[in-house]
């Protein structure tokens, strides 16, 4: 059963979907159905992570005689769809699974009282399969297909609060910037198949030329999954998805969000991987990108009055250090002395930052929706004194400040130390940014935590309680991932991490579908 | 906006879209068109009762149909029709073509005219995404037309 992993990664959360709406009005059934289906997902992750990880990388072809017949009976060319699973994939579909799995445990209590809950859990499994496609396939038209779907059904759940107007404003965006990036995807997909006939990854990387044309589809799609991942000067509506989505949804969809990260990734590393000489230009590109998009993001982060507002903008400040880490990477990958002596730990920082920041994120994203929850504002200037009442949520909140801030033994300063340590051999400038970023991380961070959690108790908060358990297990799970990946950051590299990177630095290895052709 | 005409004219044109419809989800694997399109002939066809008619009428019509049961069983069929797969082969793979089940039998070589018992899993495929198809599209319509009814009734 092995063999068939990476089917079922995909078979199994889309069963779970369709049968979800099966449930119609019985909203805890369907509650704990959803929780049951991400925690098979979270486990069959894992096995997929360990098989990757120990014996290298996994095909699967739909539709043949055995999973691994990439090239059947004397084609020269492959002609199925097929998945193409390395240490850089899985390691994705590990953050996806236990992202969805926290998610939906954190909406048991955090939704109860909204209504059409079956669509909900429903979509939060298509948003799932539409992350899981996009990091497992190894087909250039079947990701098109997965991004579509994980943007439509991110956007109907951004949307999913249609009684507020901001809500359904906020899933509009959402919707038209997945189907600009999407469509633009679309062309370069359009471009690419035109000239070289044939869809799979490996088979385009190993063939491209770099004419006019391709460095059109290289642009465009570029542009596509910047714009999809928050990166500036496409970042706008990360702040309106973010803050209006229920809370419970935001681990999934920041991973989301990152899927579109780990497609840019997988365009610069390993489609366009054998052209030498514009490569390094690309990786400044990504670097000095990185860099605007973690300074602009905090300082429009400083300014805000509404906790999730706040919070989404240091999304886009964080998803810069994941650019400017791979980016250095990128900059030096046809450099083989210079990959050796920074470029990889660089790619390791950034690659170990995304699901650090996955990590703290949410669970920064959580407690927000705590406080959202127990006093039904977002309005820093009307909470207060809320340490007394909500003990659990004051704790999380604290550890996700430390580590988002970069303080040590948290999580974020493991991560970010990689990417400044390397960053400062590239060029000490972008480090200099990188470091300013942190500190002003830190100082509103600050004004969050004093504003609602410090202070006196207010009277209108005197019965306030803590939230509920599901709520508190969810909150904890993360918070004690903060600290245990903080404390042995070495296991974490060693297991998941490096392996990602050297998969995404040895393209030729993705390019022969792991040795098979 | 219901006149004599447009009842008239669905009278007579319904029973022909979803035959029309029908055909093109069954011939799937032999002729242009397939699942998708033949759900979306057949949900044009639904689409036609339902502008056709007042919106009593309509829910009266609609109100049995399991249109969200059916978009699930469209779905989970395609799934198990896929997982089929999984014995001694990959997800997806053709296991039902000359095995002489229904849709099962060996396809003859050479210039046919077409044979509709054959193509395997992708006939029973089709048959799945046009049952989806055409219960997504429709309930969309109605979603649409009981809003906007609605609304008009308000003002």
């Amino acid at each position: 059963m092995i063999e068939h992993l990476p089917a079922l990664m995909i078979a199994v959360p889309l069963f779970g979907a369709f049968i979800a709406p099966i449930f119609k009005k019985h909203y805890k059934g369907v509650s704990i159905w959803a929780i049951i289906i991400t925690g098979i997902t979270v486990i069959l992750s894992l096995l997929l992570a360990k098989e990757v990880v120990t014996g290298g990388i996994m095909i699967y072809v739909f539709g043949a005689d055995k999973p691994t017949l990439v090239l059947p009976s004397g084609y020269s060319v492959p002609i199925r769809i097929m998945f193409e699973v390395d240490a850089m994939g899985a390691f994705m579909a590990i953050s996806a699974t236990l992202m969805s799995f926290v998610g939906a445990l954190y909406s048991y209590s955090h939704v109860e009282k909204e209504t059409g809950l079956e669509k909900y859990y429903s979509l939060l499994m298509l948003l799932e399969v539409g992350i899981l496609g996009m990091v497992l396939t190894g087909d250039l038209f079947n990701l098109f297909v997965f991004l579509e779907i994980a943007g439509i059904a991110g956007s109907a759940l951004v949307g999913f609060r249609n009684y507020r107007g901001e809500a359904s404003e906020a899933g509009i965006k959402y919707l038209i910037v997945s189907a600009v990036a999407s469509l633009m995807v679309l062309f370069a997909i359009g471009i690419l198949y035109g000239q070289y006939g044939n869809l799979n990854l490996a088979y385009i990387a190993r063939n491209i030329s770099l004419n006019l044309v391709d460095m059109i589809a290289l642009g465009l799609l570029f542009t596509s999954f910047a714009m999809k991942c928050g990166a500036v000067p496409m970042h706008y509506w990360v702040p309106d998805a973010y803050t209006e989505v229920p809370a419970g949804i935001n681990p999934p969809l920041l991973v989301a969000t990152y899927a579109s990260l780990y497609a840019l990734f997988r365009v610069s590393f390993t489609l366009f991987a054998n052209i030498v000489v514009d490569l390094a230009r690309v990786g400044w590109i990504m670097s000095i990108l990185g860099v605007l998009t973690m300074f602009i993001g905090v300082t429009m982060a400083l300014v805000q009055k509404d906790v999730k507002r706040l919070m989404s903008y240091h999304a886009i400040s964080q998803t810069g250090y994941m650019l400017l880490g791979v980016g250095v990477g990128l900059t030096v990958l046809h450099d083989p002395s210079k990959l050796a002596e920074f470029g990889r730990d660089a790619m390791a920082g950034g690659v170990f930052h995304i699901i650090n920041h996955i990590i703290y994120k949410s669970l920064l994203l959580m407690t927000a929706g705590a406080l959202f929850y127990v006093t039904g504002t977002r309005n820093l200037n009307e909470m207060g004194g809320l340490a007394r009442k909500m003990p659990v949520t004051t704790i999380s909140f604290m550890v996700g400040a430390a580590a988002i801030s970069g303080l040590p033994p948290f999580n974020g300063f493991a991560s970010k130390l990689l990417i400044y340590e390397t960053s400062y051999r590239l060029n000490p400038l972008l480090t200099v940014f990188a470091m300013v970023t942190s500190v002003l991380t830190l100082a509103s961070f600050v004004k969050v935590f004093a504003s609602a959690f410090l202070g006196p108790p207010l009277e209108k908060f005197e019965n306030t309680k803590e939230v509920p358990r599901p709520m508190i297990i969810a909150m904890i799970i993360l918070a004690a991932l903060c600290i245990i990946f903080g404390l042995f950051p070495n296991i974490v590299l060693d297991k998941l991490v490096y392996p990602a990177v050297d998969a995404l630095i040895n393209f030729a290895q993705y390019h022969s579908w792991g040795g098979l052709a | 906006m219901t006149t004599t005409i447009i009842r008239t004219t669905t009278k007579i044109l319904v029973p022909l879209i979803l035959v029309f419809g029908s055909y093109i989800i069954l011939h799937g694997h032999l002729t242009p068109g397939g699942g998708f399109q033949g759900g979306a002939v057949f949900a044009s066809g639904l689409a036609l009762l339902i502008v056709a008619n007042n919106k009593e009428k309509v829910k009266e019509l609609f109100n049995k149909v399991p249109l969200s049961q059916l978009e699930s069983i469209g779905a989970l069929g395609f799934l198990g029709i896929g997982a089929l797969g999984f014995m001694g082969y990959t997800f997806l793979k053709n296991v039902i073509a000359n095995s002489g089940f229904l849709f099962g039998a060996p396809t003859p070589k050479g210039i046919n005219p077409g044979y509709l018992n054959t193509g395997g899993t992708l006939s029973y495929l089709n048959i799945f995404v046009g049952t989806k198809v055409l219960a997504g599209l429709t309930s969309i319509v109605l979603i649409f037309f009981l809003i906007l009814r609605r609304e008009r009734d308000e003002w």
